[in-house]
């Protein structure tokens, strides 16, 4: 026993190095490193370190913030959950199924807006409704807020999961897949949901705009990380509504910022602002800080969970939806001896009332 | 004269050796594993070995909740049948095209440059078209595995057929055999045991493109699984169902192995 524990001891530091290991304990030594995916809401992240805007700020604060885009968003997450990242661009549904699952304990430091038709259900035909969709193959990314949504429009005509059958189909091959004969139903996200559109005799059934405030797109924080170092949070988000004024605005400095974030997201100003569109923006601190201690956040947050748990996302051993905590302004859902995902609005009351 | 060159370990020293090296890979991910979830118990990453247990009993041993399907087994058949399929759809193909290109130099003229334009194409390329084709279902998957596999397959044969010396062509023809005579009693043979290892090498290629068919659209499959999983970190489910791969791999291989050995005794004589 004792030779075992020796080894553990004399092995486990070395090793976990050599091994590209990395605890979270490591990776928050600074500068600190932040990640986001390509996806309209996002694209501000790029803008701001592309324009130097990050940096700024994080200079204000004396601290060092590298940012980085990763081109899988999947794979963004699961760096950040691994803790290659003290912070990460994710969806609220992806936030408590990865690293809130994996134990992670996270706090979604910027609520940064809605989706609000960005997703949608498209059946091939014309003027099909969502009822047609009994018995069809739908193909989706599984497990995703695809599937979620999903599953939130069969409630609404009164059908289950099982009267379709769900077909797991890679995001970069959707659009592709779309035209084949045997593909008569998907559920995807934008811009691909504008690509498949455009094609003849498509008809949107359901969207996001349907069971709006659902999808949130947050910006995640490694909780422990953000409570040693709350300069981060203040440079995170004091970077973050900077640029949400300027891209707001109709002027000239706002047009160029979104256009350059329309080219980096392969589309053009027009395409660029009708994804916004679909998109419920909080652009003011004020308004995300409203929509966060809304009593509809944990409401919201119940039947993600209850979502996740019935497929399995929570984990073996999850005994129920309420296996992990999610604690909002408005109080806790689910174990309060386990709450991994953290709704903090500290930070963007900070920036609402002009203290950062 | 004690040359490292001339030292051999003995078997029991053999055995040893050999397995010192998994053993080793076992540890370290074992003493990894523990310092990460010392850390925090519900991490992802690097399973300890009794929760892959538990998440693998639960896959083989007890019905899906949602569709009452063993994952594991039906992942497994699923799986395996289109592999075999494309393999051996793929062997047909390939030892056929390979024989007569190398064998018959009217069909080579025309056949060859072809054959050799198209086993340069990577197949993951085409998938696109290949959907458009073939659709979705199983006969895009298993045709992304003939695609990858068959002109791989078809230039190795022809290659060995090539190789086959031109004394025995010219003797069985002094002696009176017809070209289809030649096909069946000279070619032919010689060329099944080789067709067999070119099997045992290309099916590794074989697992990528069944794996990477599973990722793009599916329903079932051990890539299919990983993928999904993937997409929420289980690792308690991927490390398992990679290790199963790898013996499923590993058992083909040797299945192949063992019947070249059984049916063509002089092929192996003098090699391994």
């Amino acid at each position: 026993m004792l030779s075992t524990a020796l080894t553990k001891r004399l092995f486990g530091k070395t090793l976990l190095a050599s091994a590209l290991l990395f605890t979270s304990a490591v990776a928050s030594a600074k500068p600190f490193n932040v990640c986001w995916s390509i996806y309209v809401g996002w694209m501000p992240w790029g803008y701001a370190a592309e324009q130097k805007i990050v940096d700024k700020w994080a200079k204000k604060y004396g601290i060092e913030i590298k940012v980085t885009q990763i081109n899988d968003y999947v794979e963004s997450i699961n760096q950040y959950t691994a803790g290659q990242f003290d912070a990460c661009a994710m969806t609220n549904m992806d936030a408590l199924t990865i690293p809130a699952a994996g134990g992670v304990d996270s706090t979604a430091l910027i609520v940064g807006d809605f989706s609000n038709g960005n997703d949608a259900v498209i059946l091939k035909g014309d003027n099909k409704t969502l009822k047609d969709i009994k018995g069809q193959n739908v193909n989706l990314v599984e497990l995703s807020v695809s599937h979620y949504l999903l599953a939130r429009a069969l409630e609404s005509v009164k059908l289950k999961e099982a009267d379709v059958k769900v077909v797991n189909t890679s995001d970069a091959d959707m659009v592709a897949v779309y035209g084949t004969k045997s593909v008569t139903a998907v559920t995807t996200w934008n811009p691909l949901v504008g690509e498949i559109l455009s094609q003849p005799h498509s008809s949107k059934v359901f969207d996001s705009s349907q069971i709006p405030g659902e999808i949130m797109d947050l910006f995640v924080v490694n909780t422990a990380t953000l409570k040693k170092n709350p300069a981060l949070g203040k440079a995170l988000v004091g970077a973050w509504y900077e640029i949400m004024s300027t891209m707001s605005a109709q002027d000239a400095k706002g047009i160029a910022a979104r256009t350059a974030m329309a080219k980096a997201s392969s589309t053009d100003l027009a395409g660029f602002d009708s994804q916004l569109k679909t998109t419920k923006m909080f652009y003011t601190p004020a308004s995300a800080v409203e929509f966060t201690k809304s009593d509809a956040l944990l409401s919201t947050m119940k039947k993600v969970a209850e979502f996740s748990f019935s497929h399995g996302l929570l984990g073996e051993k999850a005994k129920d939806a309420a296996t992990i905590g999610v604690e909002g302004p408005k109080g806790i859902y689910g174990d309060s001896k386990n709450v991994k995902l953290r709704f903090d609005t500290t930070y963007m009351q900070l920036a609402a009332d002009n203290k950062l | 004269m004690k040359r490292l060159i001339n030292l051999t370990p003995s078997k029991s020293t053999r055995w040893l050796l050999g397995i010192l090296p998994f053993a080793l890979i076992i540890l370290i991910y074992i003493v990894a594993s523990d310092a990460r979830l010392a850390e925090n118990a519900t991490d992802k990453l690097l399973p300890s070995f009794g929760q892959m247990g538990e998440t693998l009993n639960s896959y083989v041993l007890e019905p899906s909740k949602r569709t009452g399907e063993y994952l594991f087994w039906t992942d497994t058949y699923s799986s395996l049948k289109r592999l075999l399929l494309g393999i051996v759809i793929a062997a047909v193909f390939g030892f056929t095209f390979g024989l007569l290109t190398g064998a018959i130099p009217t069909f080579h003229a025309p056949v060859s440059p072809l054959l050799t334009v198209i086993s340069l194409v990577p197949p993951m390329a085409l998938l696109p078209i290949l959907f458009i084709v073939f659709g979705l279902d199983e006969l895009s998957k298993v045709a992304l595995i003939v695609i990858g596999v068959a002109p791989c397959i078809a230039r190795d044969i022809q290659r060995s057929t090539l190789e086959i010396p031109q004394e025995q062509i010219i003797k069985a023809q002094t002696l009176g055999a017809s070209s289809l005579q030649v096909l069946l009693r000279v070619y032919i043979p010689q060329l099944m045991p080789r067709l067999i290892s070119s099997i045992r090498l290309t099916l590794g290629s074989g697992w990528l493109f069944l794996i990477a068919a599973e990722a793009i659209a599916s329903t079932d499959g051990l890539g299919y699984r990983i993928f999904l999983v993937r997409r929420y970190l289980s690792m308690d489910v991927i490390l398992p169902y990679v290790a199963w791969i790898t013996l499923l791999a590993f058992i083909i291989d040797w299945l192949l192995l063992k019947t070249s050995q059984k049916c063509f005794r002089w092929h192996h004589q003098g090699a391994h």
